[in-house]
């Protein structure tokens, strides 16, 4: 126990660093194996002027991922539940865009109106659907998986009445640059608003205290109200902000296809997005939260779906895969098995004990 | 002893289900007005609405029962595809019999029903990560048996899936001619299935334990119930049910392939929570679930006789009706809070 | 041995990771006896319980039913051999029925299944039996708090209990209620059942109870009749004081001296169902005490001045104006501060570092646009970790591994950084070493001379006595008197508390 005090300096800094050491490590396998199995794994080369590689690719497809990881974990931390609504948010999103765009039309060759009023009214809607699922979770207290279960199926209804059941194709560059490239600039532009967005998300957590309310809600409810926190007001905001921030994937993933696939944008992402939030070592049930945990836990997930895909599994069989990593990580995350494994730990030691005697 | 319970007013469970059977006799009365001659006012109509929703009945009554032990099962879409799927295959591209496939049907859904229940019970996950899990997991695995659609040519299956049981009234149609009503052999194992659960959830102890479970867990465990058993046991229930469900499902659209049954999640939950089913557990009623599901049959039923809507409507307009009945169970519960203060 | 005698228990002990819960502790019940198990929070009468109904194993000792030995591993076993237990929190399903909570895991079957008509049958013989007006087919819920608390006793009484343990059932019932509970008491000591009344209502346990058993500080204190036990004698015992030899400490406490000026009136605040209307002033530069006996109604007097519980009556004036309390946050822009007294469920936010925890409440004045600076933060840690001597590794570690003591002190710290006009320390001692306890009194003393108003709860009274200028007594959830200056005695304090003297003499 003396000693104990004496390393507890030691034995914490151990503690901080963990955090992000098992998803460093997730990431550094599934790379490590790539690595392995195709060599020039890490090459970047310059083709028409525009960079090629995995890495780069990973980056780049895993781009909504990470926009839609980080919403996530704001609210796991907050409300100890996940928002499965937000790959059918994406697509709502992206066709309120198309549409506004199209000016009602399937297809256009012009924009029929300003760009970002289309941009401004899908974030609009996005946070209607936050506001939504924020309403039914933070005021009249209903499992977080359950209210947004709503928009999880009624989302991509909503999506084909606005976009009247078709694909909306928006045939102009200027749309296809959040999805492809800005001039000559070789890096793909879904990387700079991944990047952007975790910036402007880390600085309005660094800049209010916003982070520390959400971790202190997720703790401890009671005893943050009596400090003065308002709970409720707390998670409404942080599905907004995860919606929010779902709308602005929806319109990256909708400006790489130049269209508006509600039956396709967003499929699956739900699953993925939490999974990099499992990943990142954030506990699901809320509390302490790591966005930067979580960054890499996106591109870990990513980098596995790549992977998979280069092995030929196919898109529809992606989710056996990513169905058993989540079991898994829930299951170390349980307290039930964390007992069990002390348990085991410390019948082992007694042993040892013993057997010194 | 009728008229007693009914002079202690009617209280909460009840009122959801009134509501519910109220809505259903309107909406359905309301079509038979509009959509007459579109045939809605013949008794086939009724019976088709029983025909299409065989497997959702069987899989909302499973649903039912999860619910009221107060957790939740979002597999059940997923596991229906995939019971299609393996059935369709097994038949087509490996030449077994339809037993097989029956067998391989209410095996698939039994083990999703152990693993998720023995994850849910023995180690406390959430029931909803467990399942959505689930839910990932069987539609992949659909998708690896065969990213193709198979379509069932097995005689035996078609013939069972053909096979009309003609009940003693009938209708006559535009020309004149007098039709017959019939039912399939689903629909008669689907009512079989709601009327013995619905004896079971009232007359054995296995049935009171989930109600009581559901009610107060701590309350339960001291009065000397067995939690984790018992919630293992619903699951695993609900998992068979879910197999024979997705045969039935199976036998109305005679194939299989990855985007079948999707939403089916949805309607299971909207059927159970429209039935008068708390989220929050202790109460609910397989019969509740049956009318929760004609609700949505109907519902669908109306927007395609309309012919205008697109069948996205059917979706949305039952999504808004079971946040409606959500909000109304919250209204409830709160409102009979500050009563009890 | 006594035949009467239906549970013994001899030379109990129980300890928890080295500290010692119980030691040495004789019970004994005899047949058709209601016996009230007393004592402070703390003394051991839950942990006595548990380890009666099979909850905790103990360590020494033995526990007799009857003539038998028993040894009970669970709650379900300590039913079989006729020990039944009804907590404060009913155990029973409000979704059922009255019938099927009074049956359920044991419901008579005809053919394989549930009788449903006998045990309707059955439960209305076995209410009947009892007096309690309630048909069997009603929903639990709809039953009003005291019905269902009989519903719990009657299920137990049905399963032949010998021993009927009855866990501050009368917390949350009212006047009428407890009545309607005693009457069902009376009629089980008829039939022989022995009970076991755990309280804190002084007034109950001299309505119905043959005999009280004392315990403090996990020891047994005595056996005593009823009639034979004046009620400031009880107290005197429970508190650990001999009446005869209480000295009037009045060592450090500095009579109250400035100019009164309020900072806190409140004229008829109250909280249905928790506390009484009072009125009560809070002045600036005093150390004011809120005594009485635990559940008496001091925590939730001053949860309602605080706005943790929205008083639902009277009014409130801070500083001369009146003002309406809606949530914790508005209390604290008007200078309050509350140190809750469950330290772990409202205080501390585990996972979060001392800084964190330090400087929370001040980030939440501020507003959540307005975050500290980390210098700011630092600072103010460690500021209040120097000043109070927190003891801890760092600034960053998490508050959960800090003793409890320490983790008090950074919830005083908490406020402190505030700089409040208004301080509530709801039992800010409790559980903590000496050394720290007599720094936390000198610190309350120092705020008071510095002018702010001090609201000082305590279940020790010595403590209070030391501290606070002026002390008010609660009793039953309401106010009941205010003694000051001259006044301000154990022994006047404790016949406050223990009230109704007259009558019962």
């Amino acid at each position: 126990m003396i000693e104990k005090v004496g390393n507890r300096k030691h034995c914490y800094k151990k503690i901080t660093e963990r955090r992000l050491f098992m998803p460093l490590v997730c990431l550094f396998i599934v790379l490590l194996a790539n690595v392995i199995k195709t060599p020039d794994f890490f090459k970047v080369s310059i083709n028409n002027g525009v960079l090629y590689g995995y890495t780069i690719d990973i980056l780049n497809r895993g781009s909504e991922l990470i926009i839609l990881s980080i919403g996530m974990t704001l609210v796991t931390a907050a409300s100890g539940g996940q928002d499965i609504s937000v790959g059918a948010v994406m697509a709502v999103a992206a066709a309120v865009c198309c549409q506004i765009l199209s000016g009602g039309a399937v297809t256009t060759n012009t924009f029929e109106n300003p760009l970002i009023i289309a941009i401004l009214a899908a974030f609009t809607v996005s946070i209607l659907c936050g506001m939504f699922n924020g309403f039914l979770v933070a005021r009249l207290h209903i499992q977080p998986m359950v209210a947004t279960l709503i928009l999880y199926t009624a989302g991509r209804g909503i999506a084909q009445l606005i976009t009247k059941g078709q694909i909306t194709y928006i045939r102009v560059d200027n749309y296809k640059i959040l999805g492809g490239y800005i001039g000559s600039c070789p890096v793909p532009t879904p990387i700079f608003a991944a990047i952007m967005t975790v910036i402007i998300v880390f600085l309005v957590i660094k800049n209010t205290a916003l982070g520390l309310y959400i971790e202190c809600v997720g703790i401890n409810g009671s005893a943050s109200r009596l400090v003065g926190l308002n709970s409720a007001m707390l998670k409404f905001l942080t599905y907004i902000i995860c919606s929010l921030l779902a709308g602005v994937a929806g319109i990256v993933a909708s400006s790489r296809i130049y269209s508006a696939d509600a039956n396709n944008i967003g499929l699956n992402l739900e699953m993925d997005a939490i999974l990099a939030v499992a990943l990142g070592g954030n506990i699901l049930s809320g509390g302490k939260f790591s966005l930067a945990g979580s960054v890499i836990g996106a591109i870990t997930i990513q980098a596995l779906t790549t992977t998979l895909y280069a092995m030929k599994v196919s898109a529809d069989q992606l989710p056996v895969y990513k169905a058993i990593v989540v079991i898994v990580i829930v299951i170390l995350q349980s307290p039930i098995f964390k007992k069990y494994a002390a348990g085991l730990v410390s019948k082992r030691a007694a042993e040892g004990i013993e057997g010194a005697n | 002893m009728k008229n007693r319970r009914l002079k202690k007013g009617i209280n909460s469970s009840t009122f959801l289900l009134m509501i519910t059977i109220i809505l259903f006799f309107t909406m359905y009365i309301a079509g038979m007005i509009i959509y007459s001659d579109n045939g809605f006012a013949k008794p086939q109509m009724f019976l088709n609405l029983l025909i299409s929703n065989a497997g959702l009945i069987v899989i909302g009554c499973g649903m039912t029962l999860v619910m009221i032990t107060g957790g939740i099962d979002i597999s059940v879409g997923s596991v229906t595809a995939l019971v299609c799927m393996s059935a369709a295959y097994v038949m087509e591209n490996k030449g077994c019999n339809i037993y097989v496939a029956v067998a391989i049907s209410i095996v698939l859904g039994g083990v999703f029903g152990i693993v998720q229940g023995y994850l849910i019970a023995y180690l406390d996950i959430q029931p909803f990560i467990v399942t959505l899990a689930g839910m990932f997991f069987g539609r992949g695995m659909t998708a690896v048996i065969s990213t193709d659609m198979i379509s069932i040519k097995n005689e035996l299956f078609l013939k069972w899936a053909n096979c009309k049981i003609y009940l003693p009234f009938g209708s006559v149609n535009r020309k004149g001619v007098y039709q017959q009503a019939y039912i399939y052999p689903t629909v008669i194992i689907a009512l079989a299935i709601v009327i013995i659960l619905s004896f079971a959830l009232k007359y054995t102890k296995f049935g009171r334990r989930l109600y009581a479970i559901g009610g107060n867990q701590q309350s339960a465990l001291m009065m000397g119930l067995n939690i984790r058993k018992t919630k293992m046991q619903a699951y695993i229930l609900n998992g068979f049910l879910t197999g024979i469900g997705g045969f039935l499902f199976c036998l109305n659209s005679c194939a299989g392939f990855v985007e079948q049954a999707k939403g089916m999640e949805m309607d299971g939950i909207s059927a159970a929570v429209i039935g008068g089913t708390l989220l929050s557990g202790g109460v609910g009623t397989v019969i509740g679930t049956l009318f929760g599901v004609l609700i949505k049959g109907t519902i669908s039923c109306l927007i395609t006789t309309q012919g205008t809507l697109s069948s996205w409507w059917v979706r949305i307009v039952l999504s808004a009706l079971l946040c409606f009945f959500i909000v109304l169970q919250s209204v409830l519960s709160s409102s009979k809070k500050k009563n009890s203060r | 041995m006594n035949k009467k005698i239906v549970l013994s228990v001899k030379n109990i002990s129980k300890s928890f990771s080295g500290t010692k819960a119980l030691s040495s502790v004789d019970f004994s019940l005899q047949k058709g006896e209601i016996h009230a198990l007393m004592g402070e929070n703390g003394a051991g009468k839950s942990t006595l319980i548990k380890v009666i109904t099979g909850v905790y194993k103990y360590d020494e000792g033995e526990i007799h039913i009857g003539e038998r030995k028993i040894c009970n591993h669970s709650p379900q076993e300590a039913q079989e051999n006729g020990i039944s237990t009804v907590y404060q929190e009913i155990n029973l399903c409000p979704n059922l029925t009255v019938a099927e909570n009074l049956f359920i895991g044991r419901e008579p079957k005809r053919m394989g299944f549930i009788n449903w008509k006998l045990i309707n049958q059955k439960s209305e013989e076995i209410l009947r039996n009892l007096n309690i007006e309630v048909s069997p087919t009603q929903m639990l819920a709809e039953c009003s708090i005291a019905i269902q608390q009989m519903i719990a006793i009657a299920r137990a009484v049905d399963m032949r209990c010998k021993v009927l343990i009855l866990d501050e059932p009368t917390s949350s019932l009212d006047k009428e209620e407890v009545e309607k509970l005693f009457e069902l008491m009376k009629h089980l000591k008829k039939e022989g059942v022995g009970i076991v009344f755990v309280t804190h209502f002084l007034d109950q346990v001299y309505e119905v109870c043959d005999k009280i058993t004392v315990l403090r500080n996990g020891k047994f204190v005595g056996e005593y009749e009823t009639d034979k036990l004046p009620r400031v004698q009880l107290v005197a015992k429970m508190m650990g004081k001999d009446l005869d030899s209480i000295s009037n400490i009045k060592g450090e406490r500095k009579e109250f001296s400035g100019k009164r000026i309020p900072f806190i009136e409140a004229e008829g605040l109250g909280h249905q169902g928790t506390i009484k209307p009072f009125c009560l002033a809070i002045h600036k530069g005093e150390v004011i005490g809120l005594t009485g006996l635990l559940g008496s109604g001091r925590s939730e007097m001053v949860r309602a001045i605080y706005g943790a519980d929205k008083a639902d009556s009277g009014k409130l004036k801070v500083n001369g104006k009146e003002v309406k309390i809606h949530a914790p946050i508005e209390a604290m822009k008007l200078g309050m501060g509350y140190l809750p007294e469950d330290r772990k469920r409202d205080g501390i936010i585990a996972d979060l570092s001392v800084r964190e925890n330090i400087i929370i409440a001040m980030q939440a004045i501020r507003g959540m646009l307005k975050p500290m600076s980390k210098k700011e933060m630092e600072e103010a840690a460690n500021t209040y970790i120097d000043l109070l001597k927190i003891k801890t590794e760092s600034r960053e570690t998490p508050i959960k591994y800090l003793s409890g003591g320490n983790q008090q002190k950074v919830i005083i710290g908490r406020w402190l950084l505030t700089n409040p006009q208004y301080l509530i320390l709801d039992e800010p001692t409790r559980g903590i070493d000496i050394g720290t306890k007599t720094e936390i009194q000198k610190l309350v003393l120092e705020l008071a001379e510095k002018g702010k108003a001090v609201t000082f709860i305590s279940s020790e009274l010595e403590e209070m006595l030391r501290t606070c200028s002026r002390m008010v007594v609660l009793r039953d959830g309401g106010k009941v008197g205010e003694i000051e200056s001259d006044d301000l005695t154990q022994d006047n304090i404790m016949k406050t508390i223990a009230g109704g003297e007259q009558e019962n003499d």
